[in-house]
């Protein structure tokens, strides 16, 4: 049977929306399929050294349950991003939700190949010194050629 | 049943149960038997997809003392 392949694009870089590429990678490379994920705008952000500026926010994003319902001119105070953020990484401990960067470490582990988009990195003005070394660099031709290739192909 | 190993995955949620086990099968001969205990009720389905797609048989699964049990064997 032939490797079936997974090409993922993160646009992303908020906490919620870091784990959907971490997961279905990391699960989809212990099934054997070979995976690459195309980070690209914001998710740039998860190709960063740390990943402990990875925040979430309560503010336009009403869906987001809440332990206490909060009106909109709160959630815009200072401080609250960072406090939903520590309450929502309390709750994925307790939860035994892996972190981001232990998923992240298990991708690598797991040769998930990690590429930058070389254009939104040139346009946030981003160092390759910022970002772990296991990034290569390229562009949307590099995601086609495997994307092309590939069994599933999703943009989170 | 008789196993070879164990993998505790109690209070791990996915995609732990399933990423772990891989692990935890990678160092077992072929024929063997990994024994897995998971509290996450998404890992029963999970499992069995997981065995499907990897050629790992799930020999059994069961629960026990309220935990989901399973036995893979090593393709």
């Amino acid at each position: 049977m032939a490797t079936k392949k997974m090409a993922l694009i993160a646009t992303k870089g908020t906490l919620d929306m870091a784990y959907p590429p971490f997961i279905l990678a990391s699960t989809a490379a212990a099934l054997g399929w070979d995976v690459q994920i195309f980070f690209t705008f914001y998710g740039l952000q998860l190709l960063r050294t740390s990943l402990d500026d990875i925040k979430i926010s309560p503010l336009a994003n009403p869906a987001m349950p809440m332990p206490v319902p909060m009106p909109v001119m709160v959630q815009m105070l200072p401080g609250m991003e960072s406090m939903a953020t520590m309450m929502m990484k309390n709750k994925m401990k307790s939860k035994g939700v892996a972190s981001l960067q232990e998923l992240r470490d298990i991708c690598l582990e797991a040769d998930v190949k990690f590429v930058a988009c070389q254009m939104t990195v040139d346009l946030f003005e981003f160092e390759a010194s910022e970002f772990i070394k296991d990034v290569e660099y390229g562009g949307a031709a590099t995601f086609m050629k495997f994307a092309g290739e590939s069994d599933v192909c999703l943009f989170i | 049943m008789e196993f070879s190993k164990e993998f505790d995955a109690s209070g791990l949620a996915c995609p732990l149960p399933i990423v772990k086990t891989k692990k935890a099968l990678a160092d077992m001969a072929s024929g063997q038997v990994l024994r897995v205990i998971s509290t996450d009720p998404g890992s029963v389905c999970d499992m069995a997809a997981f065995a499907e797609q990897t050629g790992n048989a799930l020999l059994e699964q069961g629960s026990e003392n309220s935990k989901f049990v399973f036995y893979l064997k090593k393709a």
